[in-house]
């Protein structure tokens, strides 16, 4: 890692982006005090990562790239067993020795996430999906002020990503959770605050989606006519700048769309505009880094 | 108090683990089987009729202590793959302390190999020793001490280890000397100088005598089965234990901080 700095105000849903071994998992690392830093400051809910690493610890959730559950214990087992890790609860062997607050809030979140008869289960008959929903719920469980979630539905099918995000967007609403998460899945980043693309442990592009792919991308508009050449005149004469190509490219930045159709009177056998997704963004930045 | 609990939720965690593993408990007492009935069943009908030598018991009790002192050694060195895998990547992020975690799974694998030591007793009692209740009390505490012991060892030797590869090429190399250095299974009684000095800094060697010592207690062939008296030993072993937990759990922790 080389000089990144960010922050991310609470409550935020906060995107770090970047190509295999571009330094994520590291960032985060250093971030739950799993590891430390060789030089810099990071301060997590305003906890020092280093002088402070037990309350950062107790202020944050996460959910790592690999799945954390032991697979021989029941669902209820490996949540029992954070809750103690915690704090939260005394230890006890068993769920029906555990205090009544427990049983009920472990019994309000099987229910949330439809996994009341599964809770006494051993994990390793869940399913991916249902693994990815119970560690949500375990790391919820302390009420932690920042979710940090490393590719968390990598793997997954797409019915089980598509819950798995409800749920995390029920989260914030209801907690105002700050989320810190990795993904490869673009379209997952597209909802969120601000990110932040790393490359070769550098930040090479930070903000909002929206100008991010303002910075680096462009909105464009392309058409096309059976009669070429009086489009090309046409064009010149309306002075809207274009490429031509297979089409007419013509940029849209600061002019709106609407107009230049409008303007236009050759017959058109072609018009389609090009919105840069934030995946467009990503591609392009990483080309160039 | 919350570093109590969590002392008892990584140990508790450990002895589920292997409870509900069953193929785990069944390959983890293949081994002592192998040595105890098959091993200790052909040197007793070889060697022992005519030299009235008891080489099932003596057997029985340096593969108790082996098995003991090996599984929480083994044990405590499987934190080293554990943080990459399943709940103990959880266990490192909680807000505990590294210490806790250490002594964790300390108590958590002396229960696992005190699960395994039920066992041993029951292939020994098969192989045809027989124990009083105070014999099998003193093999109770014995193997308490000697898993402790053994978990130390696993502690110092983590904190020199850097990845499960080289854990692997290195852990038999560590242990199956002991095996014969630390009389498992041989008389040590003579050994040439070389061979006494390599013994005497096996810690194994230890566990075993402080077995054999307890075991022994009172019989006959006291005298031929054991090396040193159990106060002895256990002063070694009580100077080791500590030498090894602290130095071992300060490395670890720095070294886990700064991979």
């Amino acid at each position: 890692m080389d000089g990144i700095s960010f922050s991310v105000a609470a409550g935020e849903f906060f995107t770090l982006l970047g190509p295999n071994g571009a330094g994520k998992t590291t960032t985060i690392s250093i971030l739950t005090t799993t590891l430390n830093p060789t030089s810099g400051v990071a301060r997590i809910a305003g906890y020092d990562i280093r002088r402070a690493a037990s309350a950062v610890r107790q202020n944050i959730g996460i959910i790592f790239q690999q799945p954390s559950l032991d697979f021989n214990l029941t669902a209820e087992e490996n949540v029992r067993f954070h809750a103690v890790l915690y704090g939260l609860y005394p230890f006890r062997p068993t769920f029906s020795t555990m205090p009544r607050a427990y049983k009920q809030q472990v019994s309000e979140l099987a229910a949330l996430l439809g996994l009341e008869k599964d809770m006494g289960q051993a994990v390793k008959k869940f399913s991916g999906g249902m693994r990815r929903k119970l560690e949500i719920i375990r790391s919820l469980l302390h009420k932690p002020g920042v979710l940090f979630l490393d590719e968390p539905t990598a793997g997954l099918d797409p019915v089980s990503r598509r819950t798995l995000w409800e749920y995390l967007r029920q989260v914030r609403r209801e907690r105002g959770t700050t989320i810190f998460l990795t993904t490869h899945y673009l379209d997952e980043a597209e909802e969120a605050d601000q990110t932040c693309i790393i490359n070769h442990g550098r930040i090479v592009a930070q903000g909002s989606p929206e100008s991010v792919k303002a910075q680096l991308t462009e909105t464009y508009l392309l058409i096309d006519a059976e009669d070429r050449n009086k489009l090309r005149d046409e064009l010149r004469r309306l002075k809207v700048e274009f490429t031509e190509a297979a089409s007419f490219k013509i940029s849209l930045r600061g002019s709106d769309v609407q107009r230049i159709i409008k303007a236009i009177e050759t017959p058109l056998s072609l018009v389609k505009t090009h919105d840069p997704s934030l995946e467009d963004a990503y591609l392009e930045i990483i080309k160039e880094s | 108090m919350k570093e109590v609990y969590a002392v008892l939720t990584l140990a508790y965690r450990d002895l589920l683990k292997l409870l509900r593993d069953p193929t785990r408990l069944i390959s983890e007492l293949m081994f002592p089987l192998l040595f105890i009935v098959i091993l200790g069943g052909s040197l007793q009908s070889s060697f022992g009729t005519g030299t009235k030598f008891d080489y099932i018991t003596y057997i029985f009790t340096g593969v108790f202590a082996q098995t003991l002192f090996q599984s929480a050694a083994m044990g405590v060195i499987s934190l080293i793959d554990d943080r990459e895998n399943d709940f103990s990547q959880e266990v490192f992020v909680s807000p505990i302390s590294r210490y806790t975690i250490i002594l964790g799974k300390i108590v958590g694998e002396t229960l696992v190999a005190m699960t395994q030591a039920l066992g041993i007793l029951v292939f020994g009692f098969l192989a045809g020793v027989r124990f009083s209740f105070g014999q099998l009390i003193g093999l109770g505490w014995s193997g308490v001490v000697t898993c402790l012991f053994g978990a130390a060892f696993g502690v110092i030797i983590l904190s020199n280890l850097n990845n499960r590869r080289t854990a692997d090429q290195v852990f038999p190399y560590i242990m199956l000397p002991q095996f014969f250095l630390a009389g498992v299974f041989n008389p040590i009684q003579s050994l040439p100088w070389y061979l006494d000095f390599l013994s005497r800094i096996s810690p194994m060697r230890y566990a075993v005598d402080l077995t054999r010592d307890i075991f022994y207690l009172g019989r006959t062939d006291y005298a031929n089965a054991i090396l040193q008296r159990p106060a002895y030993n256990l002063a070694l072993m009580t100077v080791a234990f500590l030498v090894f937990l602290f130095i071992g759990t300060f490395l670890f922790v720095r070294k886990e901080q700064n991979r």
